[in-house]
């Protein structure tokens, strides 16, 4: 994917979210980290410019100490906080990561996201939908969706903020990740 | 302060071309790869900064209505302590709590070591039970090394005879950071029974890696020449560092180690070495005042002092718990690599 087309899938998964998100109830965006993040600061900019005067929480969950493969990788890299200062009761939360692959990163973010209260409602919102499901979960909202990426290639997403550039390839994996 | 300190072979980590005022950052794709803690001295810089920065995150699960995450569901935390300790063993278990992990207690106090024992047997019979992690606490120096020679699971050292206390080191070094914003060009001094003080050695082998400069203060008898080696200055008289250092640790003196007689009396130690709001008067407003605990009020620092505004003594306390989560949190990942 180039710049543009990263660009315009965020501009069509907003205009859906700002469509469909709820009046009377709180909402909140939550990113998991890293690139899950910078998408939902993306995200909520949008939606406070085109629904000036609504508010919206935001906050970032770092799913490391809820993942199921820990067991399996070698070594740690940094884990970073977990910040939701406000409280999740009755939420309506838009949930967001860069890629959606097997599935199970979403299930350690939901449980984590449980530790925090009871949401009202969690919805989903992905750069990235590339199949390959390993748990019962599917996006509300999908910027792009892949069907014939095969087991031993990942999608990379590459933002400005973070990467100095922007774009989303499909590299062979390595073995670890 | 230029000083030529002998630096022994072992030693060669210590960052003597070490730029002054530069703190201490961790490389991005820096990953932690030791199944075992056994001391500051065996860490490079970036592993100690390493810990310390993966310790903010969980001090942000204990401010969570559920303080609890799975990462280590399933795996026993063995806290083997063969000497006794209320702050260390309380933070362990509730470390290995909030990590899901089930602890496992030992205290050679009721325990079959009176029946004679030996520290390894012990170790190894309890590990037969499935054990991923060992917490150890001896009066030996390197107990915990030579255990962890003898087991495949992570081995963390809780305080080894006079040796090293690495969590303590990392949880003063942390509370340092936290209040003062740098670790790298702080003045430290740490005041008291250096002689026995594995605290006094965590804090010197962690502090001069990560740049500070640290001044160890007591009596000539309880201060060791050969600390110099740790490319510390030494004093003997309180009043002459006080106005110049950013924190003062002061510690316990460790009459279970040494019986007595390295000093004419308690009176005469208060009178020389203690803190109290006289001394505090001549030191920099914003000083750090520490202690490990546990605190003998009236003989190294009076009450006025210990629970006044500058006293982060508790707070120490608090920290102690996100340390110890990342350190059993780090080890039990590391074992993998």
């Amino acid at each position: 994917m180039t710049k543009s087309e990263i660009s315009q899938a965020i501009d069509s998964l907003c205009s859906k979210v700002a469509a469909e998100l709820p009046e009377d109830v709180p909402v909140a965006i939550i990113g998991i980290r890293t690139r899950g993040e910078i998408l939902a600061r993306r995200i909520l900019e949008r939606l406070n410019n085109e629904l000036p005067g609504r508010e919206i929480n935001f906050g970032i969950l770092d799913i490391t100490f809820y993942r199921d493969d820990l067991s399996r990788r070698t070594g740690v890299p940094l884990v970073k906080s977990t910040e939701i200062e406000f409280d999740i009761d009755d939420v309506w939360v838009l949930l967001v990561d860069d890629v959606l692959h097997t599935g199970r990163s979403i299930r350690a973010a939901l449980d984590e996201l449980h530790d925090f209260g009871r949401p009202g409602i969690v919805r989903l919102a992905v750069l990235v939908d590339r199949g390959g499901r390993e748990m019962p979960i599917c996006a509300d909202y999908t910027g792009v969706k892949f069907t014939d990426i095969p087991d031993n290639e990942r999608i990379q997403v590459r933002l400005q903020e973070k990467d100095g550039q922007e774009g989303a390839y499909i590299v062979k994996k390595k073995r670890d990740s | 302060m230029a000083r030529k300190a002998p630096i022994s072979s072992k030693r060669k980590e210590t960052p003597e071309s070490f730029c002054a005022n530069q703190e201490v950052r961790v490389s991005e794709g820096f990953v932690w790869s030791r199944k075992d803690l056994l001391g500051l001295d065996e860490l490079s810089p970036e592993e100690i900064v390493h810990i310390l920065d993966t310790a903010e995150s969980f001090r942000e699960v204990s401010m969570r209505s559920i303080k609890k995450v799975p990462v280590m569901r399933g795996k026993v935390v063995a806290l083997m302590f063969f000497e006794d300790s209320t702050r260390t063993r309380m933070s362990f278990e509730l470390a290995a709590k909030r990590l899901s992990a089930d602890p496992l207690i030992f205290t050679a106090k009721g325990s079959s070591v009176s029946k004679g024992e030996s520290t390894l047997d012990t170790v190894k019979n309890i590990e037969a039970m499935g054990v991923d992690v060992f917490v150890i606490r001896h009066s030996q120096a390197g107990a915990s090394h030579m255990v962890s020679k003898k087991t495949a699971a992570s081995v963390v050292n809780a305080g080894d005879g006079s040796h090293e206390h690495p969590t303590q080191g990392l949880l003063d070094i942390f509370t340092m950071r936290q209040k003062l914003g740098r670790i790298a060009g702080l003045k430290v001094a740490i005041v008291g029974d250096i002689a026995h003080s594995r605290v006094a050695r965590s804090n010197i082998l962690g502090l001069k890696k990560l740049g500070a400069e640290v001044i160890v203060v007591g009596p000539p008898t309880l201060v060791p020449g050969a600390i110099k080696s740790m490319g510390c200055d030494i004093c003997h008289n309180l009043d002459d560092v006080l106005g110049e250092v950013d924190v003062i640790n002061m510690l316990r003196i460790q009459f279970e180690r040494f019986g007595g007689g390295l000093f004419p009396s308690l009176r005469e130690y208060y009178h020389l070495y203690g803190l109290d709001s006289d001394r505090l008067k001549k030191c920099k407003n914003n000083v750090l005042v520490m202690h490990p605990g546990p605190i003998n009020r009236g003989v190294e620092i009076t009450s006025s002092v210990a629970d006044g505004p500058n006293s982060c003594i508790l707070q120490q306390v608090t920290n102690g718990l996100a340390i110890r989560m990342a350190v059993l949190f780090l080890v039990t990942s590391g074992q993998n690599a």
